[in-house]
């Protein structure tokens, strides 16, 4: 039953129509870049394209922005070692909180004509605010691009034996040129083409696994006699208690920490993931942005946690602390077991495809808050727009090559997308607090705003540093990434009733079009109920829609 | 749908769409499903056998043609709606 996966590395045999696949999709992908760059005229179609983007592009965007490699591949790796619980990041991790972005709050968003998160918090709160989080994402995004091509790096050095700086170039390159040259819409479209690029590589994997071990109900039987145990089969039955299953996380904590705080911070507050919908063309198609990109995130486990569960039962020794046999690579193990020259080419094409797409999403991000959120405000004010439009080109190569600079912070970790958990929970977790306190309750003040973000960002930090030096103990990284996510949340609103009692408010002129109840237009609870009259066009039914399959999604894997 | 159409003078308004994303998916489907399902008919047993007995590649060839072939349907059926600002709720494209 076992492959023989010992010997041999990971090294991927591509002959040459693998190759001219790839090639092809590299063409492709410069070709959209250079295409996009004739209609960029201004700032705003660079860093928004121009908010002329329909629904179903930005709603493919937006999943594709998260469907980083680390991503996929973290999934896939949790899924061998935590078994279908692994489904909660989608399910309770994801979908809720897309749906939520996409009815409650993009209405904020986009009727305020805010060109990133940051401006929000400048406009709902005060300048400090805004810089404090304009300079935290902006870190925050470098350092995840680099996280990103530094794995993408090690990828290519281990399949296809390509040295390290080559890869690094070769990945920079392509996104710096694509982004660099066009733009936002270069990313987004980019990122349509990725996402089906990706689903066409991985898909074979999933089904060639799956025949191989004798389909579902094969593999859950396998799994069941294998080390992961029937406990890895249910996604909540063995929850009540933290040590009962492979997650190391109780009921409370996986609703609690990643269904809301953690999930609601990432999606909501992530200017990476938003500036996908900000440039929808109108107020329906932001809103239905979000809701659209969970249609496919719910399905997205089929080709991560299946083939985790696969590579579980068909490679002996996988599950390693270190060397070939690591769960990161459960999928490029598969990839080498299991496809023939041609749908290989298409893995490994959807492989980059996804490292690309989550870079490119850093770095748009990143060289937008940069321009408009740091150089423009405080650095350079009122010069042409011509002027900003250089700005963020250069912003765009800086980003990736201080990317390049601080990729090697990840290599010391096995599942690198604990890591970047960690990551979200300093920053995340307390900014969704502020916002939502911000956007529904007008009394909250400017200064309010300031203090719970950064008392909030403080106190996961705290929790981050005493678990690390071994003060505090949880039974996993990812529990750790739970309760920070968490402490942080409550410090955070509480932070911001305490301080709200001692400042004053903001004038109520200054709020308008920004919080909840305030400038009818765009903000009311009837707006935000009823938008549109057609029923797959109303964000509402098909938010519900979304939400409703993942609670059926469950039944079978309860 | 050529991207001519739209540099006109009101052009450069709504440029994001000066070319249709279904165009690339569709080409570059269309051609991906052309090259595997070819590389498919003619896998050896040995690769065959490899993909648990599957023909991963004709199927995931064929599958690939049609997606790219339906992307261009799609595009041909109901293009891009030229800029314009009379009517910002409608959605040719979906």
């Amino acid at each position: 039953m076992y492959m023989a996966a010992a010997g041999g590395g990971l090294r991927l045999d591509l002959d040459f129509f693998d190759y001219v696949i790839l090639i092809l999709y590299f063409a492709t992908v410069l070709g959209v870049g250079f295409a996009a760059r004739r209609s960029i005229k201004t700032s705003a179609d660079f860093f928004l394209s121009g908010r002329s983007m329909p629904a179903w592009v930005t709603g493919l965007a937006f999943i594709s922005a998260n469907l980083g490699a680390l991503e996929i591949l973290g999934m896939a790796a949790n899924g061998a070692q935590y078994g279908v619980l692994t489904v909660h990041y989608y399910w309770v991790g994801a979908v809720p909180a897309m749906v939520f972005l996409g009815i409650v709050m993009m209405p904020f968003y986009y009727g305020s004509k805010v060109h990133s998160v940051p401006e929000f918090l400048r406009r709902r709160f005060n300048r400090p605010t805004h810089l404090f989080n304009a300079v935290s994402f902006a870190v925050a995004q470098v350092l995840i691009a680099g996280v990103n091509l530094f794995a993408l790096a090690l990828i290519l050095e281990a399949l296809l034996g390509w040295p390290l700086w080559l890869a690094i170039v070769v990945g920079a390159s392509i996104v710096l040129i694509y982004i660099g040259v066009g733009g936002l819409s270069s990313a987004i479209y980019n990122e349509v083409l990725q996402f089906f690029v990706i689903v066409a590589g991985l898909l074979p994997i999933t089904i060639v696994g799956l025949v191989r071990v004798g389909g579902i109900d094969g593999l859950f039987d396998k799994v069941r006699s294998s080390s992961l145990g029937d406990a890895a089969l249910h996604a909540w039955s063995n929850t009540g208690s933290s040590s009962d299953n492979p997650l190391g996380a109780n009921w409370f904590g996986i609703i609690f920490g990643l269904g809301f705080v953690l999930s609601f911070g990432y999606w909501t507050t992530n200017f990476a993931e938003v500036q996908r919908a900000l440039s929808a063309k109108d107020m329906n198609a932001a809103r239905r942005t979000p809701i659209i990109g969970a249609f496919p995130k719910l399905f997205i486990p089929l080709i991560t946690v299946i083939p985790g569960l696969i590579a579980v039962v068909t490679i002996s020794g996988l599950g390693a602390p270190s060397g070939d046999l690591t769960y990161n690579n459960a999928i490029p193990l598969l990839m080498r077991e299991l496809l023939p020259n041609g749908v290989l080419g298409v893995a490994v094409t959807g492989l980059l495809a996804s490292f690309m797409a989550g870079m490119a999403a850093n770095v748009s991000g990143f060289n937008t808050v940069f321009t408009y959120d740091i150089w423009q405000p405080y650095i350079r004010r009122n010069r042409s727009d011509g002027y900003y439009l250089r700005i963020g080109r250069y912003a765009t190569i800086a980003g990736v090559v201080i990317g390049i600079g601080t990729a090697f912070i990840a290599s010391g970790y096995n599942n690198i997308q604990n890591y970047i958990q960690a990551l979200f929970s300093l920053f995340n977790a307390p900014l969704f607090a502020t916002f939502i306190v911000g956007m529904f309750w007008k009394r909250m003040s400017a200064w309010a705003g300031f203090w719970s973000l950064v008392l909030g960002f403080l106190a996961s930090l705290s929790l981050y540093l005493l678990y690390l030096g071994d003060v505090v103990h949880f039974n996993s990284d990812l529990e750790e990434s739970f309760w920070g996510a968490g402490a942080a949340f409550v410090v955070a609103v509480v932070v911001a009733f305490a301080v709200t009692f001692f400042t004053p408010p903001k004038p109520e002129n200054e709020l308008q079009g920004l919080v909840y109840g305030m400038a009818g237009n765009n903000t009311s609870g009837a707006v935000i109920l009823s938008s549109e009259k057609v029923w797959w066009r109303n964000p509402i039914v098909l938010g519900g829609l979304a939400v409703a399959l993942a609670i059926v999604f469950y039944i079978p894997i309860w | 749908m050529t991207s001519d159409r739209y540099e006109d003078a009101e052009g450069t308004k709504r440029a994001a769409r000066l070319f249709d994303v279904r165009r690339v998916i569709g080409g570059l489907f269309v051609v991906y499903g052309v090259i595997v399902t070819l590389l498919g008919i003619f896998d050896s047993p040995a690769e065959i056998n490899k993909a648990a007995g599957v023909r991963i590649n004709l199927w995931m060839g064929l599958g690939m043609l049609v997606v790219g072939l339906l992307m261009l349907l799609w595009m041909w059926l109901s293009p891009a709606e030229a800029p314009s600002k009379a009517e910002p709720d409608e959605e040719r494209a979906e």
